[in-house]
């Protein structure tokens, strides 16, 4: 294990982004956590989360796939597709990083493989940070999380007071620490830190969540809930819980038409939306109530359909601090598990 | 005022006054309460809130609630009310089928300025003079009410429910002085290359989630030209630094002399931009271009926009103005 004083870490920091582009959490001018470019001067945000998750990283909200270029009859392709820098991310919390195994069964190991998230993907090395100060809306350990042990990335880190200790658990993490200007520390020197951390996790409200009601194979069963309805009411339609959750990957495909050339690009879609995936013949969820059923069944029960019974949800809370109405997951698995 | 309130929701309901009645809905914590129609008084008495976290705009909701069967009550601080008067200038609510109580307001507060002010996981709250005291994970920990109101609170344009069946607590006085356009002054004030700037730095943090628009009272378009794929500019991302300018702007535009600065729009954004002072730029103009007027403050004045005197602005406005102001 290494460490590193809090008083220094601007050193380690650049040490890092030296050798590859370094993102951090940092405060925005609004006092909104997001991950951006670490350069001289900027602190790392003392929030528990950022408000848009780190899956950005690799699955941008709008990313360009490729460009024509119209001269006449003649049409160009351009590949939009550019090679990337090898980058670092760092202060991932576990919730987070569990994220990142979820869009991977999708994007990385699923056919067809999507080589835009796979180019960034394998680019990155992401530095877990262990969560001390856990928040009311979190419910990680649903989804067997373990917010005191930062699994889930290639360098585990844990903080102090006084310092920020750090394990490689990947190559990849040891090949990060290898030459930062590091101190030796005992192997459990953050022993104290995850008990602390521990002791938070019994105190926390979302704890006990229980998701017996849900998972694979429960479609028939949830289907037709009439909960949905009242769930649903006074959902507005917006795309909030879905642009700021860290497992939500729904995209569109759209042309940007500038006259002489046209810019193909993908961006995040959301099942809230009105027009999401309409089709010729009209829309399969007409009302909100389909749309918001949708959303929830997706992570609840169809993904795990899909992946060896696996939630698309990480209890990260975010949809919980953001939703305009107050309605989500939580919510959801409360009402209709109660029921049940 | 809770328990008056849920009394009053329940005594219409039994008595037969309405069908159903809009409120706020308990959720997992003392905050995050959410808009619903209740019909029973039992579903009141377990699950029916009002706090200083009932800060969500029941007028919109009064489009579709007032479609149905029936009859409809809903419970309406003075902000809300000018959103109620002008849907109803608007012939987007069907008066007849709602019954308002008015609800004098002190006050709303947001969880994002109490997390703001450093208070993590918080699990209670009760108010102690000026303060609110909140019990937390990490212990107890108290700050000033006033640092958790919302922005719109703080600058309360008027505390008088303008439309009413009847009202609870003593209805209030429109406060001219509440110092709103103080911070439209301050750009204002800037060069139009600081002022670009700032509206880059805010608006190039939007994602895009349209909780601005879906939430706002005046947006009750059937189909909003940014979700139609027919019109063209149909958006779901911003492809650009134009488009992501474009869709406020126009927004702004849109609602223009319809807005009544219910400051719903800033509420709501997941990313804390200052949405309303768009809307305050356009109100402040249109009262020094053509007299003073607020949205939804009666049922007779006409919106500048759709009246014409003599005295109006010319167009050369935009000239005289420069680039400076």
């Amino acid at each position: 294990m290494k460490k590193i004083a809090k008083a220094k870490i601007d050193d380690l920091f650049k040490a890092i982004s030296e050798k590859e582009v370094l993102y951090l959490p940092v405060d925005d001018a609004q006092g909104q956590a997001a991950f951006i470019p670490w350069k001289e001067g900027l602190k790392m945000s003392g929030d528990l989360n950022t408000v848009r998750s780190a899956k950005d990283l690799f699955f941008p909200q709008v990313e360009s796939l490729v460009n024509f270029k119209m001269d006449g009859k003649k049409l160009e392709i351009i590949d939009a597709k550019r090679e990337n820098d090898p980058f670092v991310i760092f202060g991932v919390r576990p919730c987070d990083a569990k994220s990142f195994e979820i869009l991977d069964k999708v994007f990385y190991y699923s056919e067809p493989v999507d080589s835009f998230y796979i180019a960034r993907r394998d680019k990155s090395t992401v530095v877990v940070l262990a969560c001390n100060e856990p928040e009311e809306t979190c419910f990680c350990q649903a989804f067997g999380i373990d917010q005191a042990e930062a699994a889930g990335g290639d360098v585990s880190a844990w903080e102090d007071g006084e310092n920020f200790y750090f394990k490689a658990v990947t190559e990849k993490g040891e090949a990060l620490l290898e030459g930062l200007p590091l101190e030796d520390a005992e192997d459990g020197a953050a022993d104290d830190i995850k008990k602390a951390a521990k002791a938070v996790m019994e105190k926390l409200p979302l704890r006990d969540l229980d998701l017996s009601k849900f998972g694979a194979g429960k479609t028939q069963e949830l289907f037709d809930d009439p909960a949905w309805a009242k769930l649903s009411e006074s959902c507005l339609g917006c795309g909030t819980c879905t642009f700021v959750c860290p497992t939500c990957q729904c995209f569109d495909i759209k042309d940007f038409d500038g006259g002489k050339q046209i810019r193909r690009f993908r961006c995040w879609d959301s099942c809230m939306y009105s027009d999401f995936t309409q089709m010729s013949a009209g829309q399969p969820r007409p009302t909100q109530k389909e749309r918001f059923r949708q959303r929830f069944m997706h992570k609840l029960v169809y993904y795990p359909d899909m992946h060896e019974g696996m939630f698309s949800c990480v209890g990260c809370g975010r949809c919980l601090r953001k939703c305009p109405i107050h309605m989500n997951i939580v919510k959801v698995i409360k009402t209709i598990g109660e029921e049940k | 005022m809770q328990a008056v309130i849920k009394k009053k929701a329940k005594e219409l309901l039994e008595c037969g006054t309405v069908d159903r009645v809009l409120g706020w809905k308990a959720g997992e914590f003392f905050y995050d309460l959410t808009p619903a129609v209740f019909t029973t008084p039992e579903e009141i008495d377990k699950d029916f809130v009002f706090s200083v976290f009932s800060g969500a705009n029941m007028s919109k909701y009064l489009i579709e609630e007032t479609k149905k069967e029936g009859k409809v009550a809903a419970f309406i601080k003075p902000c809300d009310s000018y959103s109620l008067v002008q849907l109803q200038k608007e012939h987007r609510i069907k008066r007849e089928n709602c019954y308002i109580v008015g609800i004098a307001c002190d006050g709303m507060c947001d969880m994002g300025l109490v997390r703001e002010a450093g208070i993590k996981g918080a699990t209670a709250v009760s108010e102690k003079d000026d303060k609110l005291v909140l019990e937390t994970i990490y212990g107890e920990k108290e700050m000033p009410k006033e640092k958790a109101l919302l922005e719109r609170c703080v600058h309360c344009k008027s505390k008088k429910v303008v439309d009413f069946d009847e009202m609870i607590g003593e209805n209030g006085e429109e406060n001219p002085d509440c110092g709103r356009f103080d911070e439209v002054e301050r750009l204002e004030a800037m060069t139009p290359d600081e002022r670009f700037a700032f509206w880059r730095s805010q608006l190039s943090r939007c994602i895009r989630c349209n909780a601005c628009r879906n939430v706002c009272p005046a947006c009750s378009c059937e189909k909003c030209v940014f979700d139609n794929p027919d019109s063209g500019i149909a958006q779901k991302a911003a492809a650009s630094d134009f488009e992501e300018n474009n869709f406020h702007i126009i927004r702004a535009y849109h609602v223009a002399g319809r807005c009544t600065d219910c400051g719903e729009c800033s509420r709501v954004c997941p990313q804390n931009i200052p949405l309303h002072l768009l809307n305050r730029k356009f109100i402040k103009d249109m009262n020094e271009l053509y007299g003073f007027y607020q949205a939804g403050a009666d049922f007779e004045t006409k919106p500048p926009i759709m009246n014409y005197t003599t005295n109006d602005a010319e167009p050369s406005v935009v000239y005289q103005r420069g680039g400076s102001k």
